[in-house]
């Protein structure tokens, strides 16, 4: 680094290319480092006996090798499946009510918007639910709807709804006063003005809703699948194996979590990126 | 041309005169309710302009300017009298009244050519397609854009995006051109720049101009008559003055006029020794 810098006309060119790798490496290097460090830490404090009965890390990779890390595609039927079929039971789910949320909580959130009557009779309401846990819907959409399955996706949708929905409204409402203004003064049709004033203006609010929801919507499942007994999902894969004390599959099934989770939030990061146009950010 | 102010008070008093005034302020006020009692802006305002006329209106920062020509644009609505427009009362926006806002209000997401586009298509929706595109390049052309017409308004300078607001709002053919402190924001070579081409542009497409503005060289080179406002609350027309430069006018020549500087002391003591500010800008 200090020698290109001290190369000065040559290199003056591809100087800026260069700190870009290296510090796309550094991106990448030093939470690899941290990694490594919080790993031996939490290999040290297990191993003191008497302090902790949860396994060491290199237990845990040991315990889970066979057949949870080796084979995340095995399929023995029933529940008995790979952590990858777990996962993608669980995604499943969360793209049914995700996807559901988003198309109920844009819509509503545009009619909310738009109308200040509705907005204002109707915002408690949302600040209120919007507060109760998924795990308090799990009881009751079990009542309501019986089943395993489509309460999963009740519980799902109605945790991702309220931040879509009350984004989408302020998005609405913050429209600015000059683009309302050139929509009057030219008089704009309605669909005009939704296509090319409303919706856009309030696109980047919007996806902030949508990045929140994705989030909470993989809260919600792990949440929700916890409860619900006998089905395919990571949720219940952690519940079955606390039940049978595995604690090491628990560890690793929350690894996979976290990493799926924070795949959700880059995915809707790199759509917003590629929609929004680059003054809206 | 040369008419004096006192006439152009006469006729806007008797409009039985066998010709009906193109735009006429008739005994308007504008009172704001607030919290402290009611505001009054603008008291007993009367102003008649004739088809094809350039206005230019001045006057200290807060005493109702844009208050008046909001009237005229119907964003706003007299307390007391009314706002004609060739003998009908002005009651809504409407793209026969085009204005070129204070903030540009492009909006980011369209392209230039789609920002122009979008007023044409809502004006002229019977005109064919390939018309519609005629009309926006030549408008776009003659602001000298034709080269930048698929840059998003983000990409583009500040000179750049009044020349957009300035073609969108042309493009439309209105019959009155409203515009707000249009340059102000902008350098001084731009700011000439564009008043030459605001110039050409008028003169070729005839619509009558209701321009604000802070510089009393920009409304002695652009304007036939100068509406000068006195200070507020209860602002009122102070006095119209004449600018009887020739046109084609050419910016050199009308500086060495000895009328050039009699008008530029006159307008200068109105508005600093007349009326002047209480609290220094
Ligand atoms: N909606 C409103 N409610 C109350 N008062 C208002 C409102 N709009 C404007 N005013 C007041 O009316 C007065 C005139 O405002 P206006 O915007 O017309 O001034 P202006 O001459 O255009 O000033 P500037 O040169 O700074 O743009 C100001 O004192 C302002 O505070
Ligand atoms: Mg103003």
């Amino acid at each position: 680094m200090t020698l290109a810098q001290k190369r000065t006309p040559t290199t003056s060119t591809r100087k800026p290319v260069n700190s870009k790798l290296m510090q796309r490496l550094d991106d990448i290097v030093s939470p690899l480092i941290a990694l490594i460090i919080l790993l031996a830490i939490w290999q040290v404090l297990a191993s003191i006996p008497g302090l902790t009965t949860l396994p060491t890390p290199v237990r845990v990779v040991q315990e889970t090798w066979m057949p949870l890390i080796a084979y995340p595609f095995y399929n023995n039927g029933g529940t008995d499946k790979g952590l990858f079929w777990q996962v993608m039971s669980s995604l499943q789910r969360v793209a049914i009510g995700y996807s559901l949320a988003a198309i109920v909580g844009i819509s509503l959130g545009i009619v909310v918007g738009m109308n200040q009557r509705v907005a204002k009779s109707l915002d408690p309401i949302f600040q209120i639910l919007r507060t109760v846990p998924p795990l308090a819907w799990v009881p009751i959409a079990l009542a309501a709807l019986q089943q395993n399955q489509p309460s999963a996706i009740f519980v799902i949708f109605i945790t991702a709804l309220w931040p879509i929905l009350i984004n989408t409204a302020v998005g609405v409402r913050q429209i600015p006063a000059d683009y309302n203004n050139v929509a009057q003064v030219l008089q704009l049709p309605k669909s005009e003005y939704f296509f090319k004033i409303l919706f856009p203006a309030a696109l980047p609010y919007i996806f902030t809703g949508l990045r929140i929801s994705i989030g909470l919507a993989w809260l919600a499942i792990i949440a929700a699948e916890i409860v619900m007994s006998g089905i395919v999902g990571i949720g219940f894969f952690i519940w079955n194996a606390y039940q049978n004390n595995q604690v090491s599959e628990i560890i690793l099934a929350l690894v996979y979590i976290g990493l799926v989770g924070w795949l959700l939030d880059k995915m809707m990061e790199r759509l917003q990126m590629l929609i929004l146009p680059s003054g809206q950010r | 041309m040369a008419m004096t102010t006192a006439i152009q008070n006469l006729q806007a008093a008797d409009s039985s005169a066998n010709q009906t005034p193109f735009l006429v302020v008739d005994r308007v006020s504008k009172v704001y309710p607030t919290k402290d009692g009611s505001y009054t802006v603008l008291k007993d305002v009367n102003l008649t302009v004739h088809q094809g006329e350039f206005i230019c209106v001045i006057g200290h920062s807060g005493c109702g300017k844009s208050t008046l020509l909001n009237m005229v644009s119907g964003f706003s609505h007299p307390t007391e009298g009314e706002v004609r427009l060739q003998g009908k009362p002005i009651i809504k926006p409407g793209p026969d009244r085009m204005v070129v806002f204070q903030g540009y209000a492009l909006l980011p997401w369209l392209s230039v050519f789609e920002n122009v586009y979008l007023g044409v298509n809502s004006v002229y929706p019977e005109k064919s397609k390939a018309e519609k595109t005629r009309i926006v390049k030549e408008h776009l052309a003659m602001v000298g854009l034709a080269d930048s017409m698929e840059k998003k308004p983000p990409q583009i300078s500040g000179g750049m995006k009044q020349r957009v607001a300035i073609a969108r709002a042309l493009a439309i053919r209105p019959e009155v051109l409203i515009l707000d402190e249009p340059f102000g924001a902008l350098d001084a070579i731009t700011k000439e720049e564009l008043q030459e081409e605001l110039l050409k542009i008028w003169n070729d497409h005839r619509c009558t101009v209701l321009m604000i503005t802070h510089d009393i060289d920009e409304a002695l080179f652009l304007a036939d008559r100068l509406v000068m406002m006195t200070n507020g609350p209860a602002a009122d027309i102070g006095e119209v003055l004449d600018i009887p430069f020739r046109r084609p006018r050419d910016r050199a020549r009308i500086m060495e006029a000895p009328e050039y500087y009699k008008l530029r002391n006159y307008a200068l003591d109105f508005l600093y020794n007349r009326f002047a500010h209480d609290d220094t800008e």
